[in-house]
């Protein structure tokens, strides 16, 4: 039962991480290899200011995500300028150092992390795990709801149209730097949320909780799920995160598995299980004309 | 001290050019990052190892693992990366850490998770000045990535494949429309620079004397670091930015002391670069 809820928890966790990634990459198109170290930048704020400084997590939590948004911001505006494989590799870049300041300095303490993390408590009381995930839960909720007001919003709309064409959204008088911006410290802001409800759920974070891998994992939710589609990243954090739970018997042969169905889902079905071309969409699509038709015959 | 430690720093500069220099071939006519070519320098080193082991000869070895890496770049290219060609180039990207994590796995699987020895024998003389010495095998690293660099730049420059070589990379539509057959360019381009990963595989295998199935998981992202410090595609650049990240490493493990492990120097420099000059080392403006 603790196992299911301890799983369910981290399925919430990288549904926020996912989340995030789609804004960047999926809407706005922008390449962010380099998720999992918004992610870390989270998770240590959140730690240092509850164990060092004192506060309290439901005060730790929001200065985490500001904190986590700013430092996108500034890799942002650094980076946003450069051309898409650049940023990709940039990305990249951005997680191996943040990984290895983690790891080099003693405030963050070094390759032993940092432990002793607070649980949340509510008027006095401490969050055991179960009522956790009831409030990671809620978290996801909400974040799922902005994510869909921004979706709809003019903002959402503009930020898909600076990545379908940068150049007529350029010339219909948006503001491409600064949307692509602002789409980066959303993202960047859910994954310090992320980051912050993890660090407390675990109580314990290393630097290797962050490192690169970790956002090869996230960026394969939201390609596998659809990037771009708001339910996507959604099915694919739980199909990938649950996944390896539930292959445990094919353990040895684990990441062989993984890696090989990304290249070839990739290679198949490019747009993700939820995008546009996918098999599931087309036959859920003929599926339901199948239906309307026979209700028209009968009726 | 200082000129050994600058001769320390080429050494190890030209593993890096010869780790990155396929990866910048591939990327010059497809624009594609392609991870997995770390996959296939893994393979050269193991091709090599297991060659050189059951018959000692290091030419045959070089020779063997050229041949296996350029087959497997041939088949990579033809079934991973011509099925997602016009894609957004996140596609290509995806497919190719896929491929490389299902590689990595397949060789702890098959060859089993151990560091093995690749204790290259070779009859070399070392160099013994009073301010500098290198063995025999430094000697070797720099005199074989120096014959390929010329090689590669006779290919580029002198010949009709390297025409070909250059007018795709320019405008693949055009130069198909010119009668280039560029899907074969294409090929042979991974198959010359997966050649060269094996190369690369069984130099830095013999320089640490180490082969083991991850070997290639940090050189996978240090050489795109390498290839977009020289400016993306370009060949000299590439070089000379392999060089410039040996130096810096060498040179800052020396005088600075170990700040950040060598992974995160390369990317810092590489962040800082792009920061001054985002078109790269020798980039041109696009």
């Amino acid at each position: 039962m603790l196992y299911l809820v301890t799983v369910s928890t981290m399925v919430c966790i990288y549904i926020i991480l996912a989340s995030g990634l789609n804004i960047i990459t999926g809407y706005a198109g922008q390449p962010n290899l380099g998720h999992a170290a918004f992610f870390g930048i989270g998770a240590y704020a959140s730690a240092l200011l509850t164990t060092k400084v004192g506060l309290s997590f439901w005060a730790a939590m929001p200065l985490a995500v500001v904190i986590a948004a700013s430092v996108g911001f500034v890799l942002g505006i650094i980076s946003l300028r450069l051309r898409e494989d650049f940023l990709a590799i940039t990305t990249i870049g951005v997680n191996f150092v943040v990984v290895s300041v983690f790891l080099y300095f003693d405030y963050f303490g070094r390759a032993l992390g940092l432990g002793g993390i607070p649980r949340p408590s509510i008027f006095g009381h401490v969050l055991n795990k179960p009522e956790y995930l009831v409030l990671v839960v809620f978290l996801v909720a909400a974040v799922l709801l902005v994510c869909w007001v921004f979706s709809r919003s003019r903002l959402g709309l503009m930020v898909s149209a600076v990545r379908e064409d940068e150049l007529a959204a350029h010339s219909l008088g948006l503001n491409v730097t600064a949307l692509k911006l602002a789409a980066f410290v959303f993202g960047t802001a859910l994954a310090g949320l992320g980051g912050s409800v993890y660090a407390h759920f675990m109580t314990f974070i290393s630097p290797y909780d962050f490192a690169f891998p970790v956002s090869i994992t996230v960026m394969c939710m939201v390609v596998l799920g659809g990037a771009g589609t708001f339910w996507g990243p959604v099915v694919g954090a739980i199909i990938l995160a649950s996944a390896p739970e539930i292959m445990r018997f094919i353990q040895q042969y684990r990441m062989l598995i993984y890696g090989g169905l990304l290249a070839v889902l990739m290679i198949f079905q490019p747009a993700g299980l939820l995008g546009a071309d996918s098999v599931f969409v087309r036959g859920g699509a003929r599926l339901v004309a199948r239906v309307r038709g026979r209700v028209v015959q009968s009726g | 001290m200082v000129i050994q430690q600058i001769a320390n720093g080429l050494v190890l500069g030209s593993l890096y050019a010869l780790v990155a220099l396929g990866l910048t071939i591939v990327y010059g006519v497809l624009r594609v990052l392609h991870v997995a070519h770390a996959g296939v320098f893994v393979l050269g080193a193991y091709a090599g190892l297991l060659v050189y082991v059951s018959s000692g000869s290091i030419v045959l070895c070089l020779a063997v693992a050229m041949l296996v890496c350029g087959f497997a770049g041939f088949l990579m290219y033809r079934f991973l990366y011509r099925p997602v060609l016009g894609r957004p180039a996140l596609i290509p990207l995806i497919v190719s850490i896929g491929t490389f994590m299902f590689l990595e796995d397949l060789y702890r699987l098959v060859m089993g998770p151990y560091i093995k020895a690749l204790p290259l024998k070779l009859s070399l003389p070392g160099l013994d000045l009073p301010f500098l010495r290198l063995t025999g095998q430094q000697l070797f690293i720099v005199g074989v990535t120096a014959l390929l660099l010329l090689a590669l730049w006779w290919l580029m420059k002198g010949t009709r494949l390297g025409l070909a070589w250059r007018a795709s990379a320019q405008d693949m539509e055009t130069a198909g429309a010119h009668g280039i057959n560029t899907d074969v360019i294409v090929g042979l381009c991974f198959v010359i620079g997966s050649a060269i990963a094996a190369v690369a595989g069984i130099m830095v295998g013999s320089y640490y004397n180490q082969v083991y199935p991850s070997m290639g998981s940090v050189p996978a992202y240090k050489a795109l670091a390498v290839i977009v410090l020289g400016g993306l595609g370009s060949v000299p650049g590439t070089v000379v930015a392999g060089l410039a990240l040996g130096l810096a490493e060498t040179l800052t493990m020396v005088w600075v002391g170990t700040i950040l492990p060598r992974e995160a120097i390369a990317f810092l420099v590489l962040i800082l670069m792009l920061l001054v000059k985002p078109t790269g080392l020798l980039g041109r403006a696009s």
